[in-house]
């Protein structure tokens, strides 16, 4: 497979083909592919090399050269990067507030070892979102949100089912809005399901998006990080309520795939592709998992020595998909599931996240962050439901200069428009500045892009 | 072509044309939580078609 970063085209080649892009490839200079393919002698001499290698005649490695210049003639190899002089403007343009995390309970009835948010509470600072306060967090989205019209709230914690009467009365709050700013609100859930009963399934399914379902995979692995408040394992806990929240979903067309089961994995469970089976296997069909991301000393976490098992089992899962497709038992792995030709456009490829721009995150008391994964930090906060942005400085740090063409390591990446830059907040926690990159995210990123592509080319034949 | 096939994907020159609405869903918001990834982002402009 090759792929043209600049323009994102994807080629499905054999190994000879490779082997000619490869090779001119170390012949492009400064001057170009064009000048490349006009020496009529070095052409000469690919061809004959990879001839010899590959025992196909001489006049069929000139065949494969000259379709191989025939891309190049249309962009879509060694073309030219027209985007990042537009860059700026291009971010510019994706500036209005369009998503909110809403932090409805600091606080959890959960005991999860690897807990980005201090087991809940974020470091302490505990507390539950008033019905006040997540209606006025909706007033404040809909007075930033300019003229766009879509507009997405994910209800967070925490965990946010242990105030559920304040996320049912924001929803209502929010119906009321859309009538009056000609707004259409996505709302979504994030869940540990310890708490899904009938109602909440109920007022999900008339109500919600996409509902995010954490769970860890196999038995043992979810019960060895994800623990209850006493101690043990919580897979017994959760099980019924998300099959059962499942199922229902299942029943409706428009929700049946507006679901994920999404896990997190960690040094424990290096071969992770067996818990992302296991949770197709309980027939879930919407699945994702991350990698955890924390701090190196701890025992769980990841390093650059375990990147070859994980690129190892980001094959094997693609593979699996693969065959069980064939078998007509297919499923969804969020990573995977690259939409090639209805994907985003330029502006959001080279934009990127929309941290602190875009999206924010709302604490139960009203103050606003950057992200769900910059709360609690005191030097992250940007302002509050109130008074608006109060810490413009901040605001900018994310704003200004910060897009796919500002970093080395994005500028010079094959992946930059599937991706388009990565996680500030990873950036952030693993080297103390949102532009420089998380490169161990980044050698996984590349590998799941690598993955997506590989399926869809797979798929095409 | 023999030896290649071009997956189709979206010709990004042209959506610099008719894109920048604006109305796609940003970040990591209702998925993944910790990685931003655009490639499984759908154009809302698209899917309204």
């Amino acid at each position: 497979m090759v792929i043209d970063a600049a323009s994102g085209a994807v080629h499905s080649v054999d190994e000879v083909a490779y082997d000619a892009i490869q090779k001119l490839d170390e012949e492009v200079t400064g001057a170009g592919a064009g000048a490349a393919f006009s020496d009529s002698g070095l052409i000469d001499r690919i061809a004959s090399e990879i001839s010899r290698k590959h025992g196909i005649s001489e006049d069929d490695a000139k065949e494969t050269l000259g379709d191989i210049a025939e891309l190049h003639e249309q962009g879509l190899l060694w073309s030219e990067d027209p985007f990042e002089q537009a860059a700026d403007e291009i971010k510019i343009r994706q500036s209005v507030l369009k998503a909110i995390c809403l932090h409805v309970a600091h606080g959890c009835n959960m005991d999860c070892e690897y807990c980005f948010a201090g087991k809940g509470d974020y470091s302490g600072k505990s507390g539950i979102m008033s019905a006040e306060v997540g209606k006025r967090a909706l007033d404040y989205l809909v007075e930033h949100s300019g003229t766009r019209r879509h507009l997405e709230v994910d209800f967070f914690g925490g965990e946010p089912l242990i105030n559920w009467d304040v996320c049912k009365e924001i929803v209502a709050y929010g119906r009321e809005l859309e009538k009056k700013h000609n707004k259409i609100f996505n709302f979504t859930l994030t869940t540990n399901g310890v708490l899904i009963d009938d109602d909440v399934i109920d007022f999900t399914n008339r109500e919600m998006g996409n509902v995010v379902l954490s769970m860890d995979g196999r038995r043992d692995t979810h019960d060895r990080m994800r623990h209850s408040k006493t101690g043990g394992g919580t897979y017994d806990m959760i099980m019924d309520n998300f099959r059962a929240l499942v199922d229902s979903r299942l029943e409706n067309a428009e929700r049946s795939s507006e679901y994920y089961m999404r896990g997190t994995y960690t040094a424990y469970n290096k071969d992770f592709a067996a818990d992302v089976i296991a949770m197709a296997d309980l027939g879930f069909r919407e699945t994702s998992i991350e990698p955890v991301v924390s701090d190196p000393d701890v025992p769980y976490a990841l390093h650059e020595e375990d990147l070859p098992k994980l690129y190892e089992e980001y094959e094997k899962l693609a593979l699996e998909m693969l065959a069980r497709e064939e078998r007509g038992e297919g499923f969804s792995f969020y990573h995977y599931t690259v939409d090639l030709t209805g994907g985003p456009c330029i502006y959001k490829r080279v934009a990127g996240c929309g941290v602190a721009t875009e999206y924010l995150a709302v604490t139960p008391t009203g103050d606003l962050y950057p992200c769900h994964q910059f709360v609690g930090d005191d030097n992250m906060i940007v302002g509050n439901i109130y008074d608006g942005i109060t810490h413009p400085e901040t605001v900018g740090i994310f704003s200004s200069g910060n897009n796919i063409y500002t970093r080395d390591d994005c500028k010079n990446c094959w992946a930059r428009l599937y991706c388009a830059g990565g996680c500030a907040a990873n950036n952030y926690h693993s080297n103390g500045d949102i532009n420089k990159v998380y490169r161990f995210g980044c050698k996984l990123h590349r590998k799941r892009i690598e993955c997506a592509l590989m399926m869809a080319a797979a798929r095409e034949k | 072509m023999k030896r290649i096939k071009t997956i189709t994907t979206r010709d990004m020159a042209e959506s610099k044309v008719t894109g920048g609405c604006g109305e796609c869903q940003t970040s990591c918001q209702s998925a993944s939580k910790t990685s931003c990834s655009v490639a499984n982002q759908h154009c809302e402009q698209r899917k309204e078609k």
